[in-house]
């Protein structure tokens, strides 16, 4: 399922559909992770994937939709393809070709199952990963800084737009705000 | 239980079916969405070592990756909207502003 829906998503012409095969390829990723007993990562991928990150791409399809080439594949995909499947055979040749790929002895339980996996992530994280985490923060502020940034319309753009009466001289026009902005907001709220 | 090469094989797939995505793809959203699934395909990969090797370090990366992906597509689809109002293509090969 996870690979059908990849290919799906990266071969099917129409832009919606890709972003419905991803949805669905996210979704299958999420269920590995709680085969692989990591339910709290397996929730982030959801809300922040299947939630967030599908949401905001199906906003921007929609803003492009009538504006997409006749033409989905680039004209040398031949030449991807074949690239594409030398990585994946030296990834191969890597892994099953320098005896890395020896299983070891039957697991037992996770470490964490005593205390929930949430938990220990939570303790380890905020202990031993403090320090990467508060960068992660600054660089999520940093993205968000950007992408508003970027989405205002320039000045001259500002200057063409009729005036509505209630702009404030250097902050964004109400009626200007770009999706990016508003979509923005749905992006951090998983982070919270 | 299923084995540690199993999860690393799927791994391997998805991330060629993402390296594909982004060589063939004509629009840049799409090329976007390919590097989505790259990312998943080393978080499952990240996950599945954490498991098997009974270490907790692997779900925290996984966590900064994701982080990573969530700013990555926010500024990288604010660059799109940005291009898209100067050149109004969504074409990657016309996107040649920085040729002389």
């Amino acid at each position: 399922m996870i690979l059908g829906g990849a290919t799906i998503a990266i071969t099917a012409p129409n832009l919606i559909y890709s972003a419905l095969a991803l949805l669905v390829t996210l979704i299958h990723v999420a269920g590995i992770y709680i085969l692989l007993s990591a339910e709290f990562v397996a929730a982030v991928q959801i809300i922040v994937y299947a939630g967030a990150i599908l949401v905001l791409y199906l906003f921007v399809l929609m803003i492009f939709s009538e504006h997409q080439g006749t033409q989905a594949l680039h004209t040398s995909f031949p030449v991807g393809v074949s690239l594409g499947f030398i990585v994946l055979a030296e990834m191969l040749m890597v892994y099953w070709g320098t005896g890395a790929a020896s299983d070891g002895g039957p697991l037992g339980p996770p470490v964490w199952a005593k205390a929930g996996n949430t938990q220990a992530i939570g303790a380890l994280l905020y202990t031993k990963y403090l320090f990467p985490f508060e960068i992660a923060s600054i660089i999520l502020l940093v993205a968000m800084v950007g992408a508003i940034t970027l989405g205002k319309r320039s000045h001259k753009a500002k200057e063409l737009a009729p005036a509505n009466g209630s702009t404030n001289g250097f902050g964004a026009h109400p009626a200007q705000v770009t999706p990016v902005s508003v979509e923005h907001r749905r992006e951090e709220a998983p982070r919270v | 239980m299923v084995p540690l090469s199993y999860f690393v094989t799927l791994s391997f797939l998805l991330f060629t079916i993402g390296v594909i995505g982004i060589l063939i793809r004509r629009n840049i959203l799409m090329v976007l969405m390919a590097i989505e699934l790259i990312l998943n395909a080393v978080n499952i990969n990240l996950v599945a070592f954490s498991r098997f090797h009974q270490s907790l370090d692997g779900q925290i990366f996984v966590f900064f990756v994701m982080t990573i992906a969530a700013a990555e597509v926010v500024v990288g689809l604010a660059i799109v909207i940005v291009a898209f109002r100067r050149r109004a293509t969504v074409n990657v090969a016309e996107f040649n502003l920085m040729k002389w």
